[in-house]
């Protein structure tokens, strides 16, 4: 009698994974008999705090089969906390390797779970179906309270294929239903500014992150906005070319919380041919002034002729990172004019060895400890000088092995040796394989 | 007693330094030398020509050394379960010698003919040859697990004794005393067959630039330490225009096939260099190559997953894409970037690439801009490259996309600044992509950019003669920075700003001792990527902005509609493998499959 019943619960339960239903109706047979003999030890009757405990160290999949067991199970399985979290992964069998969330599950979390939701996050491949699978569920979400929203091309950018009104309304459902969003994430997007003014309008008492590196539907103006309205931002991804000396003034406004980290990006659409504008001293140090903590970084994937504009006066970076090969003119000028540097990795330069421009960033950016050079020749006696002025405060070293030009002071080992004692660790230079 | 021996010839295709050889004909009566292949198979497996010229060849010299001492070079069709059973009944087999593989499907391989020699009543010997040391040894030395940096490797090395000394060549006064007779029609049974057996058609023998066989390995080897003499400077040389070409010293597809003793090779740099420098001791830079080599065998060699991403646990899962379009495009040499298309070009056509110009396609394929797999590459490479093998071809692409070995992966390849590094004249471009000849030096790696009328002056306009690139590499390198970051970040659970500090270091290569004793935890490399020194430097917003969910991933995982299985377009149906004699293949799932079949079949017959 116990028995049928419990078959009736589970078969009329919606519970997930629906397409499971011989897994199911095995493990009810299974466990039924016994159940049905010594009721006292079922386990169906642990309380629910127990049962969520150890579905916490569950994943999805075995969470999903345990709620097939029981009514009980069943039921903490739709517990609120254990739907606050999820990754939403997209992927075309055609384009990728990886996996994708059942759309049976998708389906069960839009209706069940949607106003539990609060960090959720979207992996698409590089298909475009697969951003717009997103899009369609992103519109979904109507009922809910998100916090983060993270958009994750884990291939090639494909939201960009997406055609933009989709991308828009899809996003814009999710700006005017949460209203206490504190962290976007929506690198190479089509998101535009007036989706932009919908979040600032329903989102700027809570917005604390913003990254949207290479959305270049979004105007300097529209960046501006929401610099003006959410006061609590606190970090913020963009691309140079939304970049502005407004912008800066507008972060470092009296109302504005201390902003922590800046992550510009600085690409130029047609290589060779873009100009960039230059910031001005003074907005750099009102934004310093007024956060005096702030990590600048700066990603550049520029050809070396258009490195001109840069760091032609003193620039509070602490983190850069060169895509591309750097003139010696450039990395000149960054040991000169950037004394908050912290980090710095270059993967190639010209012809001429770096020697002096890396003792110069040595002498004068007195807070780097993190260097990486690719494929930048120096000699063993430059970078040993570069070390030696460095010191201890190197937690990072990195330079391959053939790039290293052995001179009459060192070779490899005693650049090897000499290194370690200058950093108090055991130090090797980066090795690729000779074969 | 009488001893009826056979040498099982696969790799160590040579009679110098061959122990295993020598255990043949140790006291023996008779001696055969073997070696067994499937020409039925052979012209559909994913072999390219140049690597069944250079085996042939290879194969050819040995007969010729052979003749000269009497005896013979058996060229067996078959394989090697439905071979032995046969050669042992008919020859009356009482010995049988190879030399030990290290690789996870030879081991496999192997037991199961040691086994089944077993039952005939043959005995087995198995000899170490093919790499300097024994692996186990190393593994074992570095608490059961092999190491996973270079740099530990080193260590390790630099403990050991030396390697053992070279064996000399197989003499005739050997052979005499166990010689057999060689019946009339030996030809018509083993000869070395021709690439048309094999099912190539109208090749020319003109094209081949590495000519298979220990005969010319050993006058290479002389060649090499003659030019190592007279520079007298044993650091790496630096790279030009002529490194890239194919030298008459090079040595990697004799060490490949055996046709040159690792050790012979170890030992002449060793006394050329005391003989040149007095007073030092070599460091072990002298032997660069050798022990990267004999690294990547260590890595494999209890690994039968080294040459996939999917359950290996020292590859990092990377969610590359999968876009066969573009995969053949880099494989033919068709990108529009003239640095790597006259790589590509060089490799299809003479089998061997400089190691840089192996690095520039491998990043550019994987995560520099393609962001495609390192196994298709690897498959690429393993129909293609002469000194492919499987530990070594694997290891390399996995260092090379970064995929394992704790890489920093900011150390991108340039398409147009490497190769314009590298031979600023251009020269290299104009030999292997001769529609591009009459470019002038400034536009060679980057035609596109060249003015119109240049492109028409030089008779080729890209996009009409040559292809237009394939891709931005400035927006691609910034896309695969971000995405290498995301996957390590994960990995090192590291949050901050920092690009270096996102690769984590792995604990052996802190410790600054080796220790003897094997406490460690297990005796997999499981989680060896995981043990990672790294405290969160910086804690920010950004912590909670992109939670990282475990759980759903490995729900999806098993809820998921029938899995993705990894089959790039490049990879060879499983079957057509049969064809390349066994020792040489490379992938494990269908090899196995292949043993259990051809067992069943074979007793089946009887």
């Amino acid at each position: 009698m116990m028995k049928r019943a419990r078959v009736n619960i589970t078969s009329k339960c919606q519970g997930f994974p629906s397409a499971d239903g011989r897994i199911k109706r095995q493990k009810t047979e299974l466990l039924g008999p016994f159940l049905a003999q010594r009721p006292a030890e079922d386990w169906g009757n642990l309380p629910h705090h127990v049962v969520l405990q150890i579905f916490q160290y569950l994943s999805l999949v075995d969470r999903a089969r345990a709620s097939s067991v029981c009514r009980r199970w069943n039921e903490v399985f739709h517990i609120p906390d254990l739907w606050r979290r999820f990754e939403f992964e997209l992927n075309q069998p055609a384009t990728s390797y990886l996996k994708s969330t059942h759309p049976d599950l998708i389906q069960q979390i839009i209706k069940r779970h949607a106003q539990h939701l609060q960090y959720v996050s979207f992996k698409v491949d590089s298909c475009t179906e697969s951003a717009e699978a997103a899009c369609n569920i992103l519109s979904q979400l109507v009922n809910c309270t998100i916090k983060t929203l993270g958009l994750i091309s884990t291939a090639r950018p494909s939201f960009m294929d997406v055609s933009q009104s989709h991308f828009v309304s899809a996003l814009t459902v999710v700006f005017v239903n949460s209203k206490s969003l504190s962290s976007i994430k929506i690198d190479d997007t089509p998101v535009d500014d007036p989706s932009l003014k919908v979040l600032v309008a329903n989102n700027s008492d809570t917005l604390k992150l913003l990254k949207m590196s290479s959305c270049p539907h979004v105007s300097p103006a529209g960046i501006l906005c929401v610099a003006d309205q959410c006061h609590g931002l606190r970090e913020l991804a963009l691309n140079y070319h939304l970049l502005s000396d407004e912008l800066l003034l507008a972060l470092s406004s009296e109302k504005h919380v201390h902003l922590e980290h800046l992550r510009i990006d600085v690409v130029s659409e047609n290589p060779g041919q873009t100009h960039f504008h230059a910031i001005k001293r003074s907005s750099w140090e009102a934004l310093v002034s007024h956060s005096p903590k702030v990590n600048i970084v700066m990603y550049f994937f520029l050809e070396e002729e258009e490195f001109e504009p840069f760091f032609r006066e003193e620039t509070p970076v602490t983190h850069l990172y060169f895509g591309r090969a750097v003139s010696k003119d450039m990395l000149g000028r960054i040991g000169l004019n950037c004394p908050r540097l912290v980090e710095l990795v270059v993967c190639a330069n010209g012809l001429e060895p770096l020697d002096e421009e890396l003792i110069r960033i040595a002498e004068r950016c007195k807070n780097l400890t993190a260097i990486g050079l690719g494929e930048c020749e120096v000699t063993c006696s430059g970078f040993m000088e570069f070390v030696k002025k460095c010191g201890g405060r190197l937690t990072q070293l990195s330079i391959m092995e053939e790039v290293l030009i052995p001179d009459n002071s060192y070779n490899m080992e005693q650049v090897h040796s000499e290194v370690s004692k200058h950093l108090g660790r055991l130090w090797y230079p980066d090795m690729m394989p000779t074969w | 007693m009488v001893v009826n021996s056979v040498h099982w010839f696969r790799k160590g295709l040579r009679l110098h330094d061959n122990p295993a050889l020598q255990e043949a004909l140790n006291g023996a009566d008779t001696v055969r030398c073997v070696y067994i292949l499937d020409p039925w198979f052979a012209g559909s497996a994913n072999v390219g020509v140049n690597r069944w010229r250079f085996l042939l060849e290879s194969l050819e010299d040995l007969d010729t050394s052979l003749r000269k001492l009497n005896s013979r070079l058996f060229v067996v069709r078959g394989q090697p379960t439905d071979v032995f059973p046969r050669l042992f009944k008919e020859w009356h087999i009482t010995r049988l010698t190879f030399e030990y593989d290290s690789e996870p499907y030879g081991k496999e391989r192997d037991g199961a003919i040691i086994k089944m020699a077993q039952e005939f009543g043959v005995e087995t010997m198995v000899q170490n040859s093919h790499t300097l040391f024994n692996l186990d040894k190393i593994i074992e030395m570095n608490n059961n697990r092999p190491p996973l940096t270079f740099k530990r490797f080193q260590a390790i090395v630099s403990r050991l004794e030396l390697p053992k000394k070279p064996l000399p060549t197989i003499t005739p006064e050997q052979m005499d005393s166990c010689r057999i007779k060689i019946a009339d029609n030996h030809d018509e049974h083993y000869s070395v067959p021709s690439l048309e057996e094999l099912g190539f058609k109208n090749v020319s023998q003109a094209d081949a630039v590495w000519k298979g066989g220990e005969t010319e390995a050993l006058e290479r080897l002389n060649k090499h330490l003659d030019r190592k003499a007279w520079v007298a400077n044993f650091e790496r040389p630096r790279i030009n225009m002529m490194s890239l070409l194919a030298s008459p010293t090079g040595l990697s597809p004799y060490l490949r096939f055996g046709c040159l003793s690792c050790r012979v090779f170890y030992y002449n740099l060793r006394e050329l260099y005391l003989q040149l420098r007095k007073r030092c001791s070599p460091p072990l830079s002298l032997y660069g190559q050798l022990l990267w080599r004999e690294f990547f065998y260590t890595a494999a060699t209890n690994n039968p997953n080294f040459d996939r991403m999917e359950s290996n646990p020292i590859c990092v899962q990377i969610p590359w894409d999968h876009n066969p379009e573009a995969l053949a495009k880099w494989a033919e040499g068709r990108t529009g970037f003239p640095w790597i298309d006259a790589i590509m070009t060089q490799l299809r056509q003479e089998g061997w690439i400089h190691h840089l110009a192996r690095h520039a396609v491998a990043c550019f394929l994987t995560r520099g801009d393609l962001w495609i797999s390192w196994e298709c590459g690897m498959k690429v490479f393993e129909e293609l490259l002469l000194d492919a093998d499987w530990s070594v071809n694997a290891g390399s692409w996995m260092w090379l996309s970064c995929s394992a070995f704790f890489q920093q992966f900011f150390h991108c390849y340039c398409p147009v600044g490497f190769g314009r590094r590298t031979d600023p004249s251009g020269d290299y471009i104009r030999r292997y992509i001769p529609k591009l000849k009459d470019y002038p030096n400034r536009y060679i790696y980057e035609p596109w950019n060249a003015p119109e009328s240049v492109q028409k002056a030089a008779n080729c306009v890209v996009g009409v003669d040559y292809p237009k690139p394939m891709i931005n590499h400035a927006e691609s390198s910034r896309l695969n920075i971000e995405r290498m970051k995301q996957v390590y970040q994960q990995l090192s659970h590291y949050r901050g700003l920092s690009l270096l500090a996102s690769v984590p270091t792995i604990q052996e290569e802190v410790e600054p001792s080796l220790s003897d004793d094997s406490q460690a935890s297990g005796s997999s490399t499981t989680g060896a990527m995981l043990k990672c020194q790294r405290t969160t430097t910086t804690t920010m917003v950004t912590t909670e902005a992109t939670p990282t969910v475990v759980t759903s991933s490995a729900a999806t995982t098993a809820i998921a509609a029938p899995a993705t299985v990894m089959r790039p377009a490049v990879s060879a149906q499983p079957q057509r493998k049969r064809g390349w004699p066994t020792e040489l293949q490379s992938t494990q799932g269908c090899s196995q499959s292949k043993v259990q079949h051809i067992s069943k079949s074979s007793t089946s017959q009887e």
